[in-house]
């Protein structure tokens, strides 16, 4: 993509922005660069801005002070039919006009969006909804709300999705085809946003995590560059020929030159221990020279969650 | 001008959908075939009034009933969307707030002019195709629908404006129903007791003159009581109203554009500046 110009390698640029709603503070200082085709996930507590920070890029809330510029434009004030044609939004907890149905809903949304009223079918049947379209949306049940959600979010190719917890109401299965429908989105090169709370679900998903904490900006990048910030111990997990582990472990404890190693849990077998992340390679070199009765090494890195866990207890704000 | 026309035609399938304009239509329209054969009681006849009478007596009828069907139509237009949450996504689709709130009024006034022209028109037609009436008087008839239709959107707009100021849907049915009274009922009240405490005449018939131009409904029932000569001597108003102070139909119905126009740019401005 070398002939992308400037401005539209970066299809969100915000700089220095706060936002305060009668005086009290929701977000604080926030700078962020958002490039053409990334998928990224914002994680927090409720509360910690996420979905503010959505609402300042949509152009619904103007910034109380700073700059934001999406898609080359001031989303508060730039002339919006243009712009806003691009833009896909799934809000938390969506709602609609019960009385519509699903199909005269989508319509009323093409038609706005000024695309093709045959795309409305398409995305009906690819969310799961093609049978219950002429059914009227108060019939429908939390998660085929949710989908007719998704659905009007992808009217007119976006290629900008904001989607505001997208899988809360979905059940496992939905979820997964729900990921795959981003993943095949983004392969075409659209740029999304998602705020989740399932940690879990968008480990393997995002390309940078940015982690909110009471309007603020706490952590950003992808789960490998989280996971070096935080520094968070590598656990291992060995399994030993029978009642071997106690020795074993007393020759481990006192190998020099892995100052970070800790022995966590010794049985008959099985011996639990952990080191820095920077120790690692160090000390699996020296496991499996050292000691021929080791016979099972398993090597956990620490899970997205454990990361939340660490920005939100011990970064002093 | 497109994106306006959508968000209007959405209003209009919504009122065909609930039975709204049908309704409307109903009530109106057996509303005028009842005043028009009740309404001829007094004179002794079994013939229908003429459309004159028929004009006082709609007019009388119009005056409470389309402030209190537009304001229904739009106390909850913009309040209920708030608060469902349909705005937020409506406004991150390409359309712009004065398009919004613009294609709303173009819907709601849609809605009234069929109930008004299919409810009052239907009406007088079905008198005429059975001889019940005859044609003279038409254009006071007709002056009555059309400033009808001025009123129901005058009150459209103060509908809209309470709808944008309240917080929650339950406050604007509340305040529909105190705007209904205060222009409908209070204010005529308050200005008849004014003239009756007024017993040095300190009120000038142009005070009263003014008095009456502020209300919208006041200007409302002047229009159709005072512009056509027959009906005038039949409404008996003429004694009040007659050459006085100069209150000609353009300054009526221009005061009644100007209570449309007002509510109806606040709204804009309040919307324009509202964070979601």
């Amino acid at each position: 993509m070398s002939e992308t110009s400037a401005v539209s390698r970066d299809i969100i640029d915000i700089n220095n922005v706060s936002k305060a709603y009668a005086g009290n503070s929701v977000l604080n200082n926030i700078n962020l660069q958002i490039n053409s085709g990334e998928c990224i996930v914002l994680i927090g507590h409720n509360g910690a801005g996420k979905t503010t920070l959505m609402k300042l890029m949509l152009g619904l809330t103007r910034p109380t002070s700073g700059q934001i510029n999406v898609l080359g434009n001031n989303p508060a004030f730039s002339a919006k039919t243009a712009q806003h044609q691009s833009l896909g939004y799934l809000p938390e907890s969506v709602a609609f006009h019960e009385a519509m149905t699903g199909r005269e809903l989508m319509h009323f949304y093409s038609r706005l969006k000024g695309s093709p009223r045959t795309e409305c079918d398409r995305l009906l049947d690819l969310v799961g909804l093609a049978k219950a379209a002429n059914r009227r949306i108060g019939t429908y049940s939390k998660g085929m709300r949710q989908r007719l959600g998704l659905a009007q979010a992808m009217l007119g190719n976006p290629r900008l999705l904001f989607l505001d917890e997208p899988t809360t109401g979905l059940d496992p299965q939905l979820r997964q085809q729900f990921y795959e429908l981003i993943e095949q989105l983004h392969q075409q090169g659209t740029t999304s946003i998602i705020s989740s709370h399932a940690l879990n679900e968008v480990e393997a998903r995002a390309d940078r995590f940015i982690i909110m904490k009471t309007g603020s900006m706490i952590a950003s990048g992808s789960l490998h560059e989280l996971y070096q910030q935080a520094a968070l111990p590598v656990q291992f997990s060995l399994q030993t020929a029978d009642n071997r582990a106690a020795e074993i472990a007393d020759r481990l404890a006192s190998l020099s030159g892995v100052s970070s190693l800790e022995i966590n849990q010794v049985q008959a077998n099985k011996i639990k221990l952990s080191c820095n992340t920077q120790h690692k390679m160090q000390l699996l070199r020296q496991l499996t020279t050292a000691d021929t009765d080791i016979i099972d090494i398993n090597i956990m890195p620490p899970q997205l969650d454990e990361i939340y866990r660490y920005f939100m207890q011990d970064r002093p704000q | 001008m497109k994106m306006l026309w959508i968000i209007a035609h959405k209003e209009l399938r919504d009122g065909i959908r609930n039975r709204w304009i049908a309704a409307a239509i109903m009530l109106l329209g057996t509303l005028a075939l009842a005043l028009s054969l009740l309404g001829s009681a007094p004179t002794g006849s079994i013939r229908a009034s003429s459309l004159d009478i028929m004009v006082i007596n709609l007019a009388n009828l119009s005056v409470y009933l389309i402030p209190l069907i537009a304001l229904m139509l739009s106390y909850d237009s913009l309040v209920a969307e708030f608060e469902r949450g349909t705005m937020l996504l409506l406004l991150t689709y390409p359309i712009a707030r004065w398009q919004v709130v613009m294609g709303k009024f173009v819907g709601h006034a849609l809605i009234l002019f069929m109930a008004i022209f299919l409810g009052y028109g239907g009406a007088v037609l079905i008198l005429l195709a059975s001889g019940q009436a005859d044609i003279a008087g038409w254009q006071a008839y007709l002056s009555m629908m059309l400033s009808s239709l001025l009123l129901g959107c005058v009150f459209i707009a103060l509908g809209y404006l309470l709808s944008i100021l309240v917080k929650e849907r339950a406050t604007a049915a509340g305040s529909a129903i105190a705007l209904w009274l205060i222009f409908v009922v209070l204010y005529d009240l308050l200005l008849f007791g004014l003239l009756l405490l007024d017993d040095q005449q300190i009120i000038s018939q142009q005070v009263l003159s003014m008095l009456m131009l502020a209300s919208p409904t006041d200007s409302y029932r002047l229009i159709n009581l005072s512009l056509f000569e027959e009906v005038r001597h039949a409404s008996g108003i003429s004694a009040l109203v007659s050459d006085n102070a100069g209150l000609s139909a353009s300054l009526l119905s221009g005061v009644m554009v100007l209570w449309l126009l007002v509510p109806l740019a606040a709204v804009l401005l309040i919307f324009q500046r509202r964070e979601l």
